[in-house]
């Protein structure tokens, strides 16, 4: 038992490794989970906790998963969802960015919201939640707007940028921002029953076509609301699209903008 | 020329979903969204025959075109 990698090769299961010898291995080495978990990836042994990923993402493409930042603009309807799944996927490094704390009128729909947490900021309950769940999971919170200002600062290092923001005007900022700094933009957006999402890549300028003329414009969940449904629909289609970009995997949404329509049950592709 | 007109989300409300109407020939989209009396700050998402268009662009005859509110929530 000298070594982590010994440690953690004795310890193997086939080639899984159980969380008991993870948090055996983090007591024994006095290392973070996270450092378990790059260890016994680089060992091609993959936490028994992503099991069921596989054969979906194999034990190199979960290191590669490891690996990544993925930025998340917004910690509530959309938000939420998105970081749940990021984290239960294996995403090594998420920012959590969100100015608002959890307020009555979130519990119809935000995953991260209970009455516990009412009052409580958005970023750090988000942390708190992964940690519950992943701890070899890094969780960055920051409890600050995003805008063209600090745009750079908060991106800069993200490998994906995901948009779960509230409003079309800082969306467009977004948009704007991942260009300026040549990064993957996942967008998806929610109204009541409806809900849109695309891919941009650096030099699409998608999301100026698609809001160009209204910039300003408010949209219909200002009327509509937003129910518990549409946020979690278009925040899986978010990750999947994350998902397929992180690993450079199958065929996403860039130049195309699904609109869905939960009303009637329909799906609109089109070509951007 | 005949156009076919496809309206999305709350767009329908109080309209229709699909209907194919008479238009002047050489309309444009912009002239389309005011015949049909829809205020223009209501229309986001424009396709015809499933590609992105916009206000200025012209129509041709069989042309299927559709409109889609602005939604910007989260």
């Amino acid at each position: 038992m000298d070594t982590l990698q010994n440690f953690l090769l004795a310890h193997t299961q086939g080639d899984l490794l159980p969380w008991e010898a993870q948090v055996q291995a983090a007591e024994y080495f006095s290392l973070t989970y996270s450092e378990i978990e790059e260890a016994a990836l680089q060992l091609n042994i993959l936490p028994s906790r992503y099991q069921r990923n596989r054969q979906t993402i194999s034990t190199t493409q979960q290191f590669t998963l490891f690996h990544s930042t993925v930025a998340v603009i917004g910690c509530g309807g959309l938000g939420g969802y998105i970081i749940e799944e990021l984290a239960r996927l294996g995403v090594g490094n998420i920012k959590a960015i969100d100015p608002d704390v959890f307020e009555e009128h979130n519990l119809n729909r935000q995953i991260l919201s209970t009455i516990s947490v009412l009052g409580k900021p958005k970023a750090d309950v988000a942390q708190a939640r992964v940690n519950d769940i992943n701890p070899a999971v890094n969780v960055i919170p920051i409890k600050d707007a995003f805008s063209k200002a600090n745009g750079a600062e908060l991106l800069h290092d993200a490998n994906v940028v995901v948009d779960a923001l509230d409003n079309i005007p800082v969306r467009i900022e977004l948009a704007e921002t991942c260009e300026m700094l040549k990064i993957p933009l996942v967008h998806g957006t929610i109204g009541g029953w409806y809900g849109q999402i695309t891919t941009q890549l650096p030099g699409d300028k998608t999301i100026q076509k698609i809001y160009g003329r209204h910039s300003k414009a408010t949209g219909v969940e200002k009327v509509l609301g937003n129910p518990s449904f549409t946020p979690a629909i278009i925040a899986s289609l978010e990750v999947a699209e994350t998902c397929k970009i992180l690993l450079n995997q199958g065929t996403t949404l860039r130049k195309r903008v699904l609109f869905i329509n939960l009303l009637d049950m329909e799906i609109e592709d089109i070509k951007i | 020329m005949r156009i076919t007109v496809k309206l999305f989300a709350t767009l329908r409300s109080g309209r229709f979903y699909t209907e194919t109407r008479e238009f002047s020939p050489g309309i444009t989209i912009g002239e389309v969204i005011k015949e049909l009396g829809i205020p223009e700050k209501e229309v986001t998402l424009i396709f015809v025959n499933g590609r992105h268009a916009d206000t200025h662009d012209t129509l041709t005859d069989g042309d299927t075109i559709g409109f889609f509110p602005p939604v910007g929530g989260g």
